[in-house]
Formats: structure tokens, sequence, C-alpha cells
């Protein structure tokens, strides 16, 4: 058995005394672990940091087997986002999430193509804060959660949609949605269309994080008795203050 | 093959760098050594089993706690050195250029190994932090769990009035740019140092 594609490192987890066992996402083979013979040595470890782009050649006798994992950079993003402290959290809470989320050796595309373009954005330190929520918006619709944010749950409008219902995952206009404000979820407008002029502001990336951490953890990690990855949980008390620091700042 | 010699080699099989083939041949020599090398081997370890631990303070492994480095009065205590592992820890000592005190935190932030905060001596560190530390050098690999692990130390100690610093990410002496990877070169480029102003 051997194959040959591009992959995204999500993790790499220490394997006796030279080897690495490595998690990557891969375009065409999904999330897929191998083992890296010589990988804590001086020249491979810097491969295969979180969020690396490699081109991965994996072989092994048979399929079921873990298998050896040889890759080659392509794009070293960790090395560009390792001092910014929130780009790092953002990197490693889309790792840890896609790790934690995605099934192994089934192929997602979408998936992939998703965190390619969220790297992108952390590498030129644009609007990866809005590409992390639709990132993981697109994570749910991958695992067969998607939410149905196209019309309202209870009236069928399609427009002044501002809630997300919690049972149901379908959006509802503010009209139908006020006697149960309390009850439902924000739905920031950034998820229904995006402009150049409108950008979301602290709040509304919080309110899509806490939208899609809703629903991630309910329909994804609660069924199987776990809790979200706990890099996520940094990355948003990490945005939390940085949107309390920047109220404080124009009040 | 004798029970407690399988059990020697099943045990020295299980020491790094070696397997089971190495581990036998280093139970052969330490039998043919017994006086020389194997029962004083044997005691060492005996003694370092019973004797050493972790020093209550950093952390560092000793004999004495507080350790040798958090009792030399000497060593600078307002200076203090945050690392990953004692490793570390013996690897800044080797330099020499380093007269301060260190904080052993026994590892990083890991998402896939389940360490949070918690399981750190994070809360350890903002402690002395508040007790008369004036620099506190963060030491960590540079690593994404490494430096998720230094940002997260940095914001616990935002609010004390104390200087927080990080080791160089660069190029190492000897090395070639030819031969780095992209990456220590973009973080030795972001790092890079104004060796003349422009005036």
């Amino acid at each position: 058995m051997q194959w040959e594609d591009e992959g995204i490192v999500l993790a790499a987890r220490r394997h006796g005394e030279a080897a690495l066992i490595v998690q990557l996402l891969t375009r065409g083979h999904g999330r897929h672990a191998g083992l890296v013979r010589g990988g804590q040595g001086r020249k491979l470890r810097p491969v295969y940091e979180i969020g690396n782009r490699v081109a991965a050649v994996w072989n092994a006798r048979l399929a079921e087997h873990l298998g050896i994992l040889a890759g080659e950079l392509l794009r070293g993003h960790a090395a560009r986002i390792i001092e910014d402290p929130a780009r790092l959290a953002c990197l490693a809470a889309a790792a840890a999430l896609a790790e934690a989320s995605l099934p192994e050796r089934e192929p997602h595309p979408a998936a992939y193509a998703g965190l390619s373009a969220l790297l992108e954005s952390l590498d030129a330190d644009r609007g990866w804060a809005v590409g992390y929520v639709e990132w993981e918006l697109m994570l749910l619709a991958e695992l067969g959660f998607g939410l149905d944010l196209a019309r309202c749950a209870a009236s069928g409008a399609t427009t002044d949609l501002v809630y997300v219902s919690p049972r149901s995952g379908q959006a509802v206009s503010a009209a139908a949605g006020e006697p149960y404000r309390d009850k439902l979820l924000r739905l920031p407008a950034f998820l229904l269309a995006r402009t150049a002029e409108d950008a979301p502001s602290p709040q509304d990336v919080l309110d899509g994080l806490a939208l899609t951490g809703y629903f991630l953890d309910r329909r994804v990690f609660e069924p199987h008795d776990r809790d979200l990855p706990a890099a996520r949980a940094r990355f948003v008390d990490l945005l939390e203050r940085l949107a309390r620091i920047s109220r404080e700042q124009s009040l | 093959m004798a029970d407690s010699f399988a059990a020697l080699i099943q045990l020295l099989a299980k020491l790094p760098g070696l397997g089971p083939r190495s581990a036998r041949r280093a139970a052969l020599f330490l039998l043919k050594r017994r006086e020389s090398l194997m029962q004083p081997l044997a005691a060492a370890m005996a003694e370092a089993a019973q004797r050493i631990r972790a020093c209550s303070t950093c952390g560092n492994l000793d004999t004495a706690d507080p350790c040798a480095i958090c009792a030399d009065p000497r060593r600078d205590a307002g200076l203090v050195c945050v690392v990953e592992d004692v490793a570390d820890l013996w690897a800044i000592e080797r330099t020499g250029a380093y007269a301060g005190r260190y904080h052993v935190l026994g590892g990083t932030l890991s998402a896939l190994d389940g360490i949070g905060p918690e399981d750190l001596g994070i809360d350890a560190l903002a402690r002395r932090g508040a007790q008369g530390v004036r620099e506190i050098i963060l030491a960590m690999n540079a690593t994404v769990e490494g430096q998720t692990t230094a940002h997260y130390i940095m914001d616990r100690l935002a609010a004390l009035p104390l200087q927080v610093s990080r080791l160089a990410h660069g190029v190492p002496v000897g090395g070639e740019l030819d031969y780095l990877d992209e990456g220590t070169l973009s973080a030795a480029l972001a790092s890079r140092q104004v060796l003349k102003g422009a005036g």
C-alpha cells in the first residue's frame, strides 16, 4: 500500500526515542496517521510542526497498518505565526478540533480546503477570526450536522435572520424569535453574507463561536462523552479577553 | 534463561536507547563486572530512587529540598527562567551563562495529551512571580505547543509588576542560511537586531 498526497499536520506525538506518530489532514485521504522514523531529530522535527503543509508519502504492507510516513515541507505556517498569541491559539484550536472530530481515513476534501484557507488567512493576518468561525461551520456540515441558515424555521422568511434555534439548527427571524430570544443562539450577520463594508465586530466573532461551539459540543462531542478540545476553549478565552480590552479602550 | 536474568534484560530493555538485543549485551556486561560495576550501580540506583525528589520551589530534581540551585545565595533570586523539563534546565546550566533560578513546568499545554494549565506548575509560578521576582524568562521550545504555553503564561503574569522575556529564535551559531528551514529564517528576520540606527 502506498499513497502520495498533500497534508496539513494536525498533531505530532513522540514515539520511542526517535520517531513521531503524526496525524495529517490530507486532501484525498482524510485524517491519516503515520509513523515518521527519525521524526524527533533536528532535521525532521521542524517539518512536523502543527499547521505545516507537507507533501506526504505513506507506505504500509497492509492498509490497516499504521504505516510509515515521509514528508517534505511545502509551507511552514507554524513558524510564521508562532510569535502572535491569538493567531497561534487559532491554529492550535483548528488543528485540535480537526484531530478530535474528523473520522480517520475518510476523505473530507472540503475540510482540507477550509483548513488550508484558514492557514492562508493566518499567514496573511487578515480575516482569520471570521475564517475560523466559517471553518467550524463548514466542519459541522462535513460531519453531517450542517446548520440551515437560509430561511426562518418558523415563518420561512429569508430576511432579517438573527437567531438560530438550538433544537433544530435552523435560522430564526427577528420577528419570529422575539418571544424566545433568551433561548435562541445569536446568528452574526457575517455568516449570512459578507461584504467589505460590514467588517464583523469582535462580539460578532464571539457570537459565531458560541453558535458553532454549541452545535459541535451537542452534536459531535457530547454523544461520545467528550468535551470540546481545550485548545479551542483557550482560543475563545483569548478572543473574549481581547474583545473586552477593545471595548474598554473604546470607552 | 533464569527468571532473574530475564527480568533484568526486560527492565534494561525499557531504558532509552536499549532494545532487547542491546539489553542482553548490557546484562552480560554487568554480570561480568559484578563487583566493580553491577553492585555499585544497583546501590547508586537504590540511593537515587530513595533520595532524589522534585524541589518544592522550582521542580528541579535534587537530593535536597530546596534544590542546590534554589538554595544557592549567589544565584539571583529576582530572575526566574521557566523551562519545560529538567533536561532543559541542565541544557541552560551547561552554558554557564545564566545565574538566576529556574521553574520547571514538567511539560507543555497539549490538547492531544490532555495536559491543561492545572497539570503544569503555572499556579506555583504565578505565586513565585508575586514574591519579589523582577524578571521571568520563558525558555520554552520553539514549537507550537511550547509557544502556546509561553503565551498562556505571559497572560497569567500580565497583572504582576515584573518583566517577562523569552529566548530569541533565529540562526544558530555555526548555522549556514542556505541550510536553515524557512521557519527559523522567518523567525530570525522577525527578531532581527538593529546594529546601527538610521540617524
